[in-house]
């Protein structure tokens, strides 16, 4: 089994510069708009949760040649078509051209506020105890990950101190792969940038992640 | 089906607009999605939720102390008590920026970002560029916002990987003692909220 993350960045070099822009901008096309509502809509039927979407996007081929937007719509398309909820025929012609399938979900105008102020909070009664504590020095993953993970590549092996305790959350690489929510304790793991980066990176910088208690070790 | 002439309305259209179109065509035919709700969905954060909400949770937990320590302990709740919730804002933690340390926010798996305060993410927070380099190289990156802090400033760089979303609390600017709640509001920048800016200086 191989999976591949096109979206891993974090650390990598040659993207070029940062473009700003003003914060009153929201959209760049009229079309991107409709792909925020219709992946946020379907993402309301309840066909699959927020990590499948995650890997369904980073797993793109064309990950790095796409805008934001493009990504999701083209996860949005794969995740349709892998359910067999639209087809390329009915794509092609623009019209729905075979039954639909029933939905677990279909979420209404009036709904639309109070799914959004509900949310999907990720917190989950713990059902054994946190095995790390503030200040404890941990050591992450080192290997490869044969499936969505939210363990970056720039902290893999490297060592860190616990600096906040989370609570046991809903665990993402579970969830992605269809292993159900399996709550795992999730803690703030800070690093010196040193350890990051080798030598040339300042003593005044600190790099943290959110890591749940898998990818960790005592060090 | 609509009745529109669908090859001439869509001569002007790019590829793109044409298979969104059809993707949402097809969607809405078939009863997956309701197209008042994708309407509702796109005025809410086309026109209702953005930087300013959390301007207005910065500015208070400036001039209110007792909010301040609330929104630093817990800050889902003391945000929500403003009015703020929910998507992608379900677990809120505020870092408050001092003269010692200046915390940045970056996902540089994805997108996370704090919905219910900052709207949805600016373009530039979602691309490669800053994404692979906030965490290897935040001084720079700072350098290109027009951010220069001092060397002995600790710079604190957080990498949104699960469901926790940051909101940094920025300093208070200098002589903006005598400023109105709205007042200050008014001087945060959504650039000072993620860590790559600083809010507006008292006029």
């Amino acid at each position: 089994m191989s999976y591949r993350s096109h979206a891993d960045l974090g650390g990598r070099l040659g993207f070029g510069p940062i473009v700003n822009e003003p914060e009153d901008e929201r959209f760049h096309a009229p079309w991107e708009p409709r792909v925020l509502a219709a992946t946020l809509a379907m993402g309301a039927a309840g066909l699959w949760n927020i990590d499948i979407s995650r890997a369904t996007r980073e797993t793109l081929p064309h990950y790095a040649r796409l805008t934001y937007y493009e990504i999701w719509f083209e996860a949005l398309l794969k995740l349709c078509a892998q359910r067999a909820l639209v087809s390329d025929d009915e794509l092609a012609a623009g019209h729905a051209l075979q039954p639909p399938r029933a939905l677990p979900r279909v979420l209404r105008a009036g709904e639309v506020g109070e799914v959004l102020a509900r949310g999907a909070p990720t917190a989950r009664a713990a059902t054994t105890p946190a095995r790390f504590a503030v200040g404890d020095a941990v050591r992450t993953y080192a290997g490869e990950v044969a499936h969505h993970t939210r363990l970056p590549g720039y902290v893999r092996g490297k060592r860190g101190v616990i600096e906040r305790v989370h609570g046991a959350h809903v665990f993402a690489d579970a969830h992605a792969t269809g292993r159900g929510e399996s709550p795992r304790w999730l803690y703030t793991v800070a690093f010196d940038a040193r350890e990051l980066w080798s030598g040339d990176a300042g003593a005044t910088q600190v790099v943290s992640i959110d890591a749940w208690e898998p990818y960790l070790e005592p060090a | 089906m609509s009745g529109h002439d669908h090859d001439h309305e869509h001569s002007e259209l790019s590829p793109m607009e044409l298979r969104v179109r059809a993707l949402e065509t097809v969607l809405t035919e078939k009863g997956y999605v309701d197209p008042a709700a994708l309407d509702a969905l796109i005025d809410t954060y086309q026109t209702q939720v953005g930087p300013r909400n959390g301007a207005r949770v910065v500015a208070r937990a400036w001039v209110d102390p007792a909010y301040r320590a609330w929104l630093l302990s817990d800050g889902t709740a003391a945000i929500a008590s403003l009015g703020y919730q929910g998507r992608q804002g379900e677990h809120i933690v505020a870092l408050e920026n001092t003269a010692q340390q200046h915390h940045m926010v970056v996902c540089t798996l994805c997108s996370c970002y704090p919905w219910p305060v900052l709207g949805l993410p600016p373009t530039w927070y979602k691309s490669a560029p800053y994404r692979s380099r906030a965490v290897r190289d935040p001084r720079g990156v700072l350098a290109e916002f027009g951010v220069g802090l001092p060397p002995e400033t600790q710079i604190r760089v957080w990498d949104s990987t699960a469901e926790v979303r940051y909101l940094v609390l920025p300093m208070r600017p200098a002589g903006s003692e005598g400023l109105s709640e709205e007042q200050l509001a008014a001087l945060v920048t959504r650039d000072s909220m993620i860590g790559t800016g600083v809010p507006k200086p008292v006029a």
